[in-house]
């Protein structure tokens, strides 16, 4: 059983403090809560939402179908009551011109005056859910003190207990397990993945939907001993991240598509110098600008072909929060251990969206190695080595001299024109493929091995898809499965070949306009999606979306 | 080969290069220093000049073209017990990199920036640099160039160089004591070296520059900015040569919170514990 919340305003109202405390309140009552934010790219004013699903089992996707709307201007009335359920609510301050027949009206504005506070009106809805939803008011204090300044706490917490006296009871409190949860936004599950991982350089310039990785950062920096440097541009963030790495620091850059842009030179320059470096696409709809502060799935192709030239890469798409800490620090195993550029494709939706989800645990500690001893007194930096890997020294730290050049090299990392030592570092290099394909993750298998239709996504799609196939098994049990990718180049396929062979027809579910993830299974597999529902309005598909689109291909 | 040799190797450089007389004083200079070399990191970007650091031993880093500045500054601020130098050319540094050359004198962080300024481009074969004078006639500029050059003394000076230094490959006692006072000095240094372009710069020669440059009177005090602006406009029948501005600034390790202990950022672990205490904030 889920509910459906929506809160909406003008930017500037305090709906993203409010939804952020509300969702930390409801998890603590047991709740799986999912927080969907949709702004638009604008300060103050314009129409600002924030989705909030929360239930006593699992939360995967968003939903339309609102039970409580809570409406600070008359524009969030408008704009969303045909979503609103017949027996939903309306829970907005006394001045708002609507008739609705659901709408609580309750005088908030002039309480929070009373208060001394006029943006407590927030806190004094907070406190109204909280009482129709038959919750309690029990570990507020708490949540406070890690979200707002202390001076604001008390005149918020009269606010709370005002709101709780406001209405009755409407909803009954359902018994869920999910205190014990963390709640948290795809890009601070992907800055503690990186923390994890050891980082120790971020650089970075500001771009939605990536920059709350670098705030999250900065906010950690001294306490982890963390640099973090905002970048004159995508090109110095990109160029300063392969200088941190190569002198011996674990380093990484985020940004969106037209930052991506900026950074494509030196992708190549970290394949070719065999540089590690983990580079964050959270993605937005483009090309260009696009839609500042939306989502799109646009970015696969670019990634993967990204820069001049061959030389191998990764690139995993992030499905989930919980991907987002595992894959960013399995991203840094990876760059470390092939000295490869690692692509991390996230997007707005799981960007800016937080879920419950187990907490992470750290990896293991591991001594760090000592190459110097095991190396001979003739040290070569680009070695041919049986399985493309080169030995890698940290300047500074060994007697030997460690030169990368971003001109193809000898061994050494002299420059060189030779045709011979050109074809051997071009094999060598290529030969690191090997160990990455054999460390691949098979896509996520979701549903019933004796489906009929399978459906095929990757990344932040992946709860959505989830639901739907939920949804479509209950009326038709078993006829669906779905396989959703998080490692996406090179492309694993043992599972989907298998799993194609089985099925009457494929759908591929992609949150662009050209259905990029098909035409590369496409060229790789040679399987064909017989359908696709594609979306690129700048807004995620929903579960339940999802479903009726399919019931429609099959009407 | 002792241990603070700096050995040169082959170079593919056109005879009667400006870059041979760089090549020999860094080579002086470092081992004057006593330096060691693997305690040195050459930076470039792509050039005739940026060639530089794969002549000479020492660690290097020849990544792309403009992008010298962001990985020395990055590589120092990991490891600030590395001696960084960059030794590249006029249009990596002030073209391709111009960005990086503004926000990093910024920075402050200390390395030192040794630009080999010959007023045209030498790796594409000769078409003009932001350098070059109004009037030079390349393939490219078959009118003559109509741009105006670009003082990097003025620009450097102007967003708040604390080392602001110009020398001539024809002087190479002063290049030297100049190169040793650079990488001496605590923050970012800049000094942009005149040199012949033997094969694409015909205007610009050993003669025209010998004519012209002047070692700045030894009554011009360093510290003075406005004779310092002065000393950066002069460029033409006269080119001053030698330090233009020298002050004491606070780098970038000063500053930042977490390197002001001086530890080098490589050698610092994560606190797991502190982390653990992170992750749980969002139970």
């Amino acid at each position: 059983m889920h509910y459906n919340l929506l809160i909406g305003g003008a930017a500037g109202q305090g709906i993203d403090t409010m939804a952020a405390i509300l969702g930390k309140l409801l998890k603590k009552e047991g709740y799986a809560v999912l927080t969907t934010p949709d702004f638009m790219s604008r300060i103050r004013g314009g129409h600002n939402f924030i989705l909030i699903r929360f239930g006593d089992g699992p939360v995967y996707s968003h939903s339309m179908a609102i039970d409580g709307m809570i409406a600070f201007d008359d524009e969030t009335v408008d704009l969303h009551i045909d979503a609103l359920k017949p027996d939903g609510f309306i829970l907005c301050d006394e001045k708002l011109e609507t008739v609705d027949k659901r709408a609580i009206k309750i005088r908030m504005t002039e309480m929070a005056k009373e208060l001394g506070n006029p943006r407590v009106s927030g806190s004094i809805a907070t406190g109204v859910l909280l009482k129709l939803f038959g919750l309690s008011l029990d570990g507020i204090k708490e949540i406070l003190e890690q979200e707002l300044k202390a001076a604001l706490i008390e005149v918020n917490m009269k606010a709370y207990d005002l709101g709780f006296t406001q209405v009755e009871a409407r909803y009954e409190k359902l018994a869920a397990d999910f205190s014990d949860y963390m709640i948290i936004s795809g890009n601070k599950a992907l800055a503690l993945g990186a923390l994890a991982a050891g980082l120790r350089f971020y650089s970075a310039y500001p771009m939605s939907p990536s920059t709350g990785i670098m705030e999250f950062l900065a906010s950690k920096s001294k306490e982890l001993d963390v640099v973090v440097e905002q970048a004159e541009d995508e090109i110095a963030a990109i160029n300063m991240v392969l200088g941190a790495s190569f002198a011996g620091a674990r380093a990484m850059t985020g940004t969106s598509g037209g930052g991506f842009s900026l950074m494509v030179e030196a992708i190549g320059l970290s394949g070719i110098a065999e540089i590690p470096v983990v580079i964050v696409n959270a993605q937005r709809p483009g090309p260009a600008t696009g839609l500042p502060t939306r989502t799109e799935q646009s970015d696969l192709r670019f990634a993967i072909h990204a820069s001049q030239g061959e030389f191998p890469r990764k690139v995993i798409a992030l499905r989930h929060q919980e991907d987002a800490y595992r894959q960013t620090l399995r991203a840094f195993q990876t760059a470390e251990k092939y000295q490869i550029p690692v692509i991390i494709l996230s997007d707005q939706y799981l960007a800016d969206g937080s879920a419950t989800i187990k907490p992470f645990s750290l990896p293991d500690e591991h001594s760090d190695d000592d190459p110097e001893t095991m190396l001979p007194a003739d040290y070569k930096r680009y070695q041919l080595t049986e399985d493309g890997i080169s030995p890698r020294l940290i300047p500074g730290l060994t007697v030997h001299l460690v030169n990368v050049d971003s001109d193809e090299h000898d061994e050494q990392g002299l420059i060189t024109e030779s045709a011979e030592v050109r074809k051997n570092m071009v094999d060598k290099r290529m030969r690191k493929l090997e160990g990455i394909l054999s460390e691949l993750e098979e896509p996520e298998f979701i549903g019933s091995k004796k489906a009929e239709v399978l459906l095929l996504g990757w990344g932040s799609t992946w709860g959505p898809i989830k639901e739907a196939v939920e949804l479509l098994n209950q009326e038709t049990p078993d006829k669906y499965c779905a396989l959703v990718f998080g490692d996406v180049d090179p492309l694993p396929d043992k599972v989907l070949k298998d799993q194609a062979q089985r099925v009457s027809s494929i759908i591929n579910i992609e949150q662009n306009a050209t259905g990029q993830l098909a035409g590369l299974i496409r060229e790789k597999t040679g399987i064909v999606c017989s359908q696709s529902i594609l979306k690129y309005d700048g807004r995620q598909i929903a579960g339940e979306e999802i479903a009726l689109r399919i019931r429609g291909v099959k009407a | 080969m002792t241990k603070n040799e700096f050995c040169t190797r082959e170079t593919a450089w056109c005879p009667g290069c400006g870059n041979f007389s760089i090549l020999a004083c860094l080579k002086k200079t470092l081992e004057k220093l006593e330096l060691e070399p693997h305690k040195v990191l050459m930076v470039a970007g792509i050039g005739q000049a940026a060639k530089t650091p794969q002549y000479i031993c020492a660690n290097a880093y020849c990544g792309l073209h403009g992008r010298a500045l962001p990985p020395a500054v990055a590589a120092k601020i990991v490891n600030e017990e590395l001696t960084v130098i960059l030794d590249t050319g006029d249009g990596d540094s002030y073209g391709e990199g111009g960005n990086h050359f503004i926000h990093n004198i910024r920075r402050n962080v200390d390395v030192s920036h040794f630009v080999h300024d010959n007023q045209i481009y030498g790796l594409t074969k000769g078409q003009a640099s932001p350098t070059t004078e109004m009037g030079h006639v390349t393939a490219v500029q078959a009118d003559g160039n109509i741009n105006m050059p670009f003082n990097p003394m003025l620009m450097a000076l102007a967003a708040g160089a604390g080392f602001v230094a110009r020398g001539f490959t024809g002087d190479q006692e002063q290049l030297m004591a100049l190169m040793e006072k650079a990488i001496r000095y605590k923050g970012y240094a800049l000094i942009d070296i005149l040199q012949p372009c033997v094969s694409f710069n015909k205007i610009n020669t050993f003669d025209w520059y010998k004519q012209r440059v002047k070692p700045i009177s030894e009554a011009h005090d360093p510290t003075d900015f406005g004779a310092a602006i002065n000393l950066a406009r002069t460029f033409g029948d006269e080119i001053p040569t030698g330090i233009l501005y020298e002050v004491e600034k606070p780098v970038y390790h000063e500053r930042h919170p977490v390197l002001q202990d001086r530890k080098p950022l490589i050698s610092k672990k994560t606190d797991r514990e502190k982390l653990e205490q992170i992750i749980k904030s969002f139970i």
